[in-house]
């Protein structure tokens, strides 16, 4: 009897996790979730300080890559800016916490940055969606909006330039910026190295989780529906600029706890966050795992960000560490001619093709199951 | 906010749209659009019952799709008011008008190509207070798309994909559904299929305006047939009046002078 019930509510659990929109609806794909999960929670008891530190960092760079697929792969809002919300929030981080540096004061940083970077795609939302700004002109718009925060940022070299005890740095950047810390009053829990690395994968897991909820829901049958056809959903009653403001408002407000989590794991900020490399990152990120998976954009951040470390030293004797980006570039270039949806979706189909080939051949009952997974 | 409440309106076809004296539910009063030097709809006032269903045809450029999209707030009008069942639409958004129980299929096809015949109707249908199996099921059987439904709506026939628009507009379950020309490019038939369609949705209270050219088509399912030239109405009546009308005729076949 109880068994059932438990049934029942993982039965129920699951569909809201699973649906037409996202990739891997399937019993065998939540234990390999699983699996994968377990073995990033023992990665750094086996390996060294270090490498488990700068997982840390590809991890915090995943919300940033998240936050692009939410925007542009769910709902056709192909943003250039999302470093902009990125950069904002850790810049904010930076200075309350430099300025309050009390368990309090930070927990305070790491609100008053979400919201600030969230607030600020907002507005920026607002004044493109109902101002009719559309398409490629979003694209362009929000890629100027990160490159005159560069400007901006770059030009703050002076003294002068500090908000309370926070010097904005120029091109040196902010540096000082504190760690994250849970707790209230004086000190708390301080998220450093091993913890911060804990933090981040468990916060990753739970968004990417909360966010296949959200677009299996029947809001996401509506982003997708406005990324599909933007008239079309209108004359269904949609209301389409505020649809797309809320969507863009969610991604800004993911990409701005990345920039949270980037500030403090690195203790520091500078204006490189705005530049046109940074900004391309995400769309790279993004094209490459499959802008219409939420795993896809989860995985191929990590797995590139990971391969640019690695190249980082050169590559044998003869390609310098300058071809790191060449070679994330042609990378780009292979998945983009060859596999357009990107490379998890192309993944799962190939997967799905196989299994209902050996089904055919089969024909038996028992994976008739799997299919309407 | 009422229109009724104010005596400069009382005397429009507005009045008749919160069904006072008769059972109008669409009116507008002097409707003008114009763009730039040309004025593509002229002070029409056209008006619709509850549950008739009216062809609105005419030469090219003589106005109708216009005429629709001033309805369905695509496009604002330069004068005039549009009052749908007792509300005054003129300044409410296109999504705003929809909810009063407008449904609307322009003249070109846009199903979306990539996703399910299922999620297709799901998309209007969430909108609603009846988005479940059983409505679904049925309006896939109103619109004979039921072995269709996992597939690709790009993957559909013309004809599917024409009844799979209609279907999608009629989750809605509007009183009034715009059709803009829903048998262009049809065979023989899809277009008997589209007109049994709409009888059908007829016989349950829907009302259609529907712009088409296909005269067969407009014989088959109208009562009542207006016709717009110029932005103008030109004639309005029972279809058989309609074609037996020699200047109709002519503006058809372009002598129009």
């Amino acid at each position: 009897m109880s068994e059932t019930a438990s049934a029942s509510i993982v039965d129920r659990i699951r569909g809201r996790l699973e649906g037409p929109n996202t990739i891997g609806n399937s019993t065998p794909f939540w234990v390999g979730l699983g699996v994968v999960f377990a073995a990033l929670a023992v990665f750094p008891l086996l390996t060294d300080p270090y490498t488990a530190r700068q997982s840390s960092r590809y991890f915090a760079l995943a919300f940033l890559g998240l936050s692009l697929c939410f925007v542009w792969g769910y709902s056709g809002i192909l943003s250039f800016g999302q470093v902009a919300f990125f950069g904002v929030a850790a810049y904010t981080f930076g200075a309350i916490g430099i300025n309050f540096s009390s368990a309090t004061g930070i927990g305070a940083a790491t609100i008053g940055a979400v919201a600030v970077g969230t607030l600020f795609a907002a507005v920026l939302g607002y004044f493109m969606f109902y101002g009719g700004v559309r398409d490629v002109y979003v694209t362009i718009l929000t890629l100027v909006v990160a490159l005159v925060l560069h400007t901006f940022m770059a030009q703050t070299a002076g003294s002068e330039w500090a908000i309370g005890d926070a010097q904005l740095g120029g091109f040196n950047g902010m540096t000082g910026i504190p760690d994250l810390t849970l707790g209230v009053g004086a000190s708390g829990f301080v998220f450093d190295g091993i913890e911060l690395y804990y933090a981040l994968l468990f916060g990753l897991f739970v968004t990417y989780l909360g966010l296949r909820v959200l677009v299996n829901s029947s809001f996401g049958m509506t982003m997708v529906a406005i990324r599909e056809d933007e008239e079309r959903t209108a004359t269904f009653g949609y209301d389409v600029p505020f649809i797309k403001l809320v969507v863009f408002t969610i991604g800004g407000a993911l990409a701005a706890v990345g920039g949270v989590f980037y500030a403090s794991w690195g203790n520091y900020v500078d204006p490189t966050v705005f530049g046109i490399a940074f900004a391309a990152l995400p769309v790279i990120w993004v094209s490459v795992g499959g802008r219409e998976s939420l795993l896809g954009a989860l995985a191929a951040t990590v797995a590139i960000e990971r391969m640019q470390t690695g190249l980082s030293g050169g590559v044998g004797d003869f390609l310098g560490p300058e071809w790191a980006l060449v070679i994330v570039g042609g990378l780009l270039l292979v998945v983009i001619m060859f596999m357009p949806a990107g490379v998890v979706p192309t993944l799962d189909s190939i997967i799905k093709e196989q299994l209902a080939q050996r089904r055919g051949q089969s024909s038996s009952p028992t994976a008739t199951e799997e299919a309407s997974d | 906010m009422s229109s009724s409440s104010d005596p400069t309106v009382r005397q429009t076809p507005a009045v008749a749209a919160t069904g006072d004296a008769t059972d109008t539910i669409l009116a507008t009063t002097q409707l003008t659009k114009k763009f730039g030097g040309l004025t593509a709809v002229d002070n029409v006032d056209f008006t619709i019952d509850d549950g008739e269903i009216r062809c609105l045809i005419g030469p090219n450029g003589a106005g109708k799709s216009t005429l629709l999209e001033l309805i369905t707030g695509q496009l604002r009008p330069t004068k005039g008011g549009i009052y749908f069942d007792g509300q005054d639409l003129t300044d409410l958004e296109p999504h705003e008008r929809i909810d009063t129980g407008i449904s609307v299929k322009f003249q070109s096809p846009h199903v979306y190509e990539n996703l399910t015949v299922e999620q297709n109707l799901r998309i209007p249908l969430q909108r609603t207070d009846r988005d479940t199996d059983a409505v679904l099921e049925q309006t896939l059987e109103e619109i004979s798309l039921t072995e269709q439904v996992e597939m690709t709506a790009g993957d559909l026939s013309h004809g599917q994909q024409q009844r799979l628009e209609i279907g999608m507009a009629v989750t809605l379950n509007p009183t009034l559904m715009l059709l803009d020309e829903p048998v262009a490019g049809m065979s023989v038939e899809e277009t008997r299929e589209v007109a049994e369609l709409i009888r059908s949705l007829h016989d349950d209270g829907m009302a259609f305006v529907v712009v088409e050219h296909d005269m067969e088509f407009v014989t088959e399912i109208s009562d009542q047939v207006t016709v717009l030239n110029q932005g103008q109405i030109f004639r309005q009546g029972p279809i058989e009046e309609i074609k037996a009308d020699d200047a109709v005729r002519r503006i058809y076949l372009g002598e129009n002078a």
